[in-house]
């Protein structure tokens, strides 16, 4: 039993280093300075790089980071200091099931809010798609972390006559912002490499995106397109930007899962 | 709350009358009150997202569910020119790529989290779930770019040779082009194995010891404790990590979209291409003409999104059946 059980984790774990590793090797070598400068070439020509897919993934993920952060955060400080039995629950529930929507669905609910209603894409719907995807996981992290903070610390506060909403901010949140900092990396993490919802909010761009009202190209949905084309130069490139997204996400998420493993040991005593 | 109380005083000067408003006004603009209405409202703002969420869904799928009726969940043909649109063909790809994909990874995936929770010492076990966390963590277009270049290349090298010994069963028949629902049912498997090993590992690590104790205590075997006491007694939420699993497995887009070949025709054999709900949603959805495309194109989001529902719903009620009776 200890081999085959064994054999089965190791299979497990040699998929994520193979991954790494083909990653590194294809794309490493493509990922140069041009291409994190240049535009891209004309369909079908070499060379040319995905400088406007980087920087719109970095505006989308701005804008989703905007959106989503402090719904979220908030109605995770209000389900951890406020109790209403009833509609907590409710909220809960209603967290829980967003959170268990796929994401093309939430592309098709962001087309609809915006794009349909304005008539043309843009990477403000991009950001609204991924926004509502990080409120699930925001509200749940921050919950976890608020609750964690000893309920000592809110009594000494309360007990010393700070008001109900100064003791949630000036003590309570500061002694789990740790958590809940790296709680959210984790979570743009997790939203920077989605592509379903971007592939009909933010669509794509050849050219640098001229507002956040226009379509604008983004890392993944051009690892996409690069990928399925037929051209062997836009694979070559489409390797460089897996490797460089892969290389983003996986060390946001090892930093994040660091300060929190860390963070715990440290945990304020009372 | 008293403390609120105490502190609030009458600043209102003897004779003056303020309106019911304006007080209401002083009343909601103190500090407690308006944290209290904020947070109070974020928290609203996500049931009003969602209640959106289903209504836009249902209000713009309301024109393909007016002209296809029925039609739509048990018709084959997905004719958009003819205006047909009928969406089994999508529902078998879905069905037949998960099935195959939990097929490989729930023995995968449980033995893993046998092995991490009950034989691996500490040591290994904490570094290697991290990992295995970590895998969950890719995005799924680069999986998806492994799958075209590395999995299908590899699998057109395989499957003659299986194709020569199996060939005559009618799941293995017809041409191999690459591209195909077995490849697709193999890349959602990597997808959803590190779920399954998780959650997996934590139901059976929430297993109380005197359970197992008690199984060595009559002499049982190391393997006869795990198979026969430890496992039935996490069963409820091993099946719930596989629910959750085949949930996520249903959404799964760009990975299979780009190895399951885009042809919208259910056939016997696992070797041809097929076509799964998310993946004719991601391809078509930008070339949609017309107002009937696009709508049956949104019911189909819709019939995702109910079945994604159903799936977690009954996940998490598993899940929390087996912890509640963990607490025992």
């Amino acid at each position: 039993m200890l081999t085959v059980t064994g054999v089965c984790t190791v299979l497990a774990v040699s998929v994520l280093f193979f991954i790494l590793g083909y990653l590194f090797i294809q794309g490493g070598r493509s990922l140069n300075w041009d291409f994190l400068t240049k535009l891209p070439a004309p369909v079908g020509g070499t060379g040319g790089g995905m400088a406007n897919a980087i920087v719109g993934s970095g505006q989308v993920l701005l804008l989703a980071t905007m959106i989503g952060v402090p719904i979220g955060f908030l109605a995770g400080v209000y389900l951890a200091e406020y109790e209403g039995v009833l509609f907590s629950s409710l909220v809960r529930f209603v967290t829980d099931l967003l959170n268990g929507v796929p994401s093309i669905v939430i592309g098709i609910f962001a087309y609809t809010l915006i794009v349909l209603r304005v008539k043309h894409f843009s990477a403000i719907a991009g950001g609204v798609a991924l926004g509502i995807m990080m409120i699930p996981i925001a509200v749940r992290s921050t919950e976890e972390f608020l609750r964690a903070v000893p309920v000592s610390l809110r009594e000494g506060a309360l007990a010393l006559g700070s008001s109900r909403w100064k003791m949630v901010v000036t003590v309570v949140i500061p002694a789990a912002l740790r958590g809940i900092l790296s709680g959210m990396m984790l979570n743009l993490a997790r939203v920077a490499g989605e592509t379903a919802p971007l592939l009909f909010t933010s669509l794509n761009n050849q050219f640098w995106s001229t507002g956040l009202s226009q379509p604008t190209a983004t890392l993944p949905v051009m690892i996409y397109a690069y990928a399925i084309s037929p051209y062997p130069d836009w694979h070559r490139q489409a390797w460089a930007a897996g490797f460089l997204l892969l290389m983003l996400v996986l060390s946001v998420n090892v930093t994040a899962r660091y300060v929190i493993s860390s963070g715990f040991s440290h945990k304020a005593r009372v | 709350m008293f403390y609120a109380t105490a502190l609030k005083k009458d600043s209102r000067p003897a004779g003056r009358e303020s309106s019911s408003l304006v007080r209401f006004f002083k009343h909601a603009l103190k500090g407690d009150e308006l944290a209290r209405g904020i947070v109070f409202a974020c928290a609203a703002s996500i049931i009003a997202i969602t209640i959106l969420l289903v209504y836009e869904l249902w209000t713009k799928s309301s024109l393909s569910m007016a002209t296809s009726g029925l039609r739509f969940l048990t018709s084959q043909t997905w004719d958009p020119i003819a205006g047909e649109f009928g969406a089994l063909p999508f529902i078998y790809g879905t069905v037949v790529t998960s099935a195959l994909a939990l097929l490989i990874a729930i023995p995968v995936g449980v033995g893993a989290a046998v092995f991490l929770a009950e034989l691996a010492p500490s040591s290994l076990s904490d570094p290697m779930t991290f990992l295995i966390e970590l895998l969950a963590a890719v995005p799924s277009v680069i999986i998806g770019l492994i799958g075209i270049f590395v999995l299908v290349p590899a699998l057109q090298t395989v499957v003659p040779a299986l194709k020569s010994v199996l060939g005559f069963l009618p799941i293995f028949s017809g041409p191999f082009y690459g591209v195909s629902v077995f490849s697709a049912g193999v890349v959602l498997s990597i997808m959803i194995v590190p779920f399954i090993i998780s959650i997996s590992r934590e139901v059976l690590l929430a297993v109380p010891r005197d359970q197992r104790e008690a199984a060595l205590a009559l002499g049982a075997t190391r393997w006869e404790s795990t198979w026969q006491v430890v496992i039935p007694f996490a069963r409820t939420g091993i099946i719930g990590s596989i629910f959750l699993a085949l949930a996520r497995a249903l959404g799964e887009t760009m990975a299979v979209t780009m190895v399951i070949g885009n042809t919208p025709k259910i056939s016997a054999s696992l070797l041809a291409p097929g076509y799964s709900i998310a993946s004719v949603i991601a391809n078509e959805f930008t070339e949609a003409t017309g107002d009937l495309y696009l709508s049956a194109l949104i019911e189909l989001g819709l019939v995702l999104f109910a079945l994604s529902i159903v799936l977690n719903g009954a996940a998490r009620l598993l899940i929390l059946m087996t912890s509640t009776k963990g607490s025992k």
